[in-house]
């Protein structure tokens, strides 16, 4: 089986590109992939705590807990969220916090690189 | 051991969107990226500009003293100085009325040897073949 990395760096509200990578995701996982997500720029509000569902909204969290719970490494970057004023404490459990080497550093081993941009 | 190149095509004209300083300090990361890798493994990166994305390398960008942030100009300087390929497309240059001086050039005055490589888009197409990854921003 494949790794496989996903750069993440939609926004959570507003585009459905975090949508369709979560999903992706799921999907790999599900075909016994080794996923990867790493959630930059304003894909980093991904992994922040408390957020509320509304039908107007998409909403991700579930996915991704239950993509953590089957193995896959989901980091956020650390620069990016503080900039965005959430902290450690604020980061969902199981979400790893890191700077933006983390991301560099997979496109060495990963079999396939999938970059999904932002705005 | 691996050596990957990464290729970040920044598309986007700065300021308006996070995704030029992303790819720039995306890129810079790359420096940095071995403490998470294997002996002998390395990440090659290339930044290139096309498209609106040309407008990042204009030099003289007062954006310290119009935003109070770090301008995308010093993230290429940056760049160029740790001898980090930054290449811009021609005619995209040639579109937007752009000549070659009133471009980024090199980052001499920080001490840096690299300069500024004005491509064609062929070259870059090349170049996207010969990359391993390749990265829109």
């Amino acid at each position: 089986m494949a790794e496989l990395t996903f750069g993440v760096f939609s926004s959570l509200v507003g585009s459905m590109s975090l949508d369709f990578s979560f999903r992706l995701a799921d999907a790999a996982v599900a075909k016994g992939h080794k996923v990867n997500i790493w959630l930059s720029g304003n894909a980093v509000m991904m992994a922040k705590k408390g957020q509320k569902p509304f039908k107007d909204y998409s909403y991700n969290e579930k996915r991704m807990k239950e993509l953590i719970a089957k193995g896959a490494e989901v980091t956020v970057c650390e620069a990016c969220a503080e900039a965005r004023g959430y902290h450690k404490e604020d980061t969902h459990d199981g979400v790893k916090r890191a700077s933006m080497d983390w991301y560099l550093a997979k496109t060495v081993k990963t079999d396939r690189l999938l970059h999904i941009g932002g705005e | 051991m691996a050596i990957v190149k990464v290729l970040f095509v920044v598309q986007r004209p700065p300021y308006k969107s996070e995704n030029p300083r992303l790819a720039l300090t995306h890129a810079l990361a790359s420096q940095t990226a071995e403490i998470y890798m294997d002996d002998g493994d390395a990440v090659v990166p290339i930044v290139v500009f096309v498209g609106d994305g040309v407008l990042n390398a204009v030099k003289n960008q007062p954006a310290m003293k119009l935003y109070g942030v770090t301008s995308t100009e010093s993230h290429i300087k940056s760049s160029l100085l740790i001898d980090m390929p930054i290449w811009v497309c021609k005619e995209d240059m040639q579109r937007l009325g752009l000549k070659e001086d009133q471009m980024i050039l090199d980052s001499v005055e920080m001490g840096g040897e690299l300069t500024t490589k004005f491509v064609s888009f062929a070259e870059i197409q090349k170049e996207m073949e010969a990359s391993q990854h390749l990265l829109f921003f």
